[in-house]
């Protein structure tokens, strides 16, 4: 968290020398400062900080895709005069821990194509989605499992 | 001229998202299927047309907003799917007759109702 403060300093400095205290200069600033303190890193034995950045990016980027490919699935399936899905409801175990994880996970598997989270029971370790497409439950297991879930217990690890 | 092109494209695009998200409620078969539709399609209808906003005006200001109102939607709008939802299997509403309930799902859950079509 320290490299993160780092940064926010480097920011401020950088604005402050350039005068140019907007929204864009401090962009500016935080940019060059993550990149300056990624090229000094060994500096800082044992930090995650970077780590922790890239796999925040990659989840943010990964879900927008499934979002945009989910969507496209249900206007498909919107447009089209018969309805080929064939629903079910599915239990999902969970490895996430915590309620932050969790709520995260069914959020965002929400939005994700051909889930959509129903219900979680009270210990909070199995999720019980509605999916599109439910001819094989250990399928949608497993790609919630090496999906979504995988990708946000790594960003919040 | 290229701003104007992306600007037309993604406010079509949302709308035509969001053409879609309304035709889903009236189209699908059963309460749950039609979250799906709304749930998906009017989160990408509204990010598309907020992004559109943040382009066409550009500053700041109107950005940050943009993002914000995007994230509360991203936020807000799954967990108002997942509370009908839950609220449509609990008290028994009707489901679509292909629908195949995992068969622990309602004792787990602590649901009472049973003789839905599809489960049991």
């Amino acid at each position: 968290m320290s490299l993160f403060l780092l940064n926010i300093l480097l920011a401020v400095a950088w604005a402050a020398l350039m005068g140019t205290f907007t929204v864009g200069g401090l962009a500016t600033g935080f940019a060059l400062g993550f990149v300056a303190l990624w090229v000094v890193q060994s500096l800082f034995p044992g930090s995650t900080y970077h780590g922790r950045v890239w796999r925040w990016l990659k989840l943010i980027v990964l879900f927008h895709y499934e979002l945009i490919v989910s969507s496209f699935q249900v206007a498909w399936d919107v447009l089209t005069p018969t309805q080929r899905s064939r629903p079910g409801i599915v239990s999902v175990p969970l490895k996430a821990e915590g309620e932050a994880e969790v709520l995260l996970v069914t959020n965002l598997i929400s939005l994700t194509p051909g889930t959509l989270s129903l219900d979680v029971t009270e210990d909070c370790n199995t999720l019980y989605v509605h999916a599109m497409f439910a001819d094989d439950p250990q399928e949608i297991r497993d790609q919630i499992e090496n999906g979504m879930e995988r990708w946000v217990r790594e960003a919040l690890a | 001229m290229i701003l104007e092109w992306v600007l037309s494209a993604l406010v079509l695009l949302s709308g035509f998202f969001a053409l879609i998200a309304g035709l889903g409620i009236l189209r699908l078969p059963d309460v749950l299927i039609r979250m799906h539709a709304t749930t998906k399609a009017g989160t990408l209808a509204s990010g598309l047309v907020m992004a559109a906003v943040a382009v066409g005006f550009g500053d700041a200001s109107t950005i940050a907003r943009a993002v914000a109102i995007v994230l509360f939607l991203m936020l807000t709008a799954p967990v108002a799917a997942h509370m009908i939802g839950r609220a449509a299997f609990r008290s028994g509403v009707k489901l679509w007759e292909p629908t195949v309930i995992d068969p622990d799902a309602r004792a787990k859950l602590g649901v009472r109702h049973h003789g839905t079509p599809g489960g049991d």
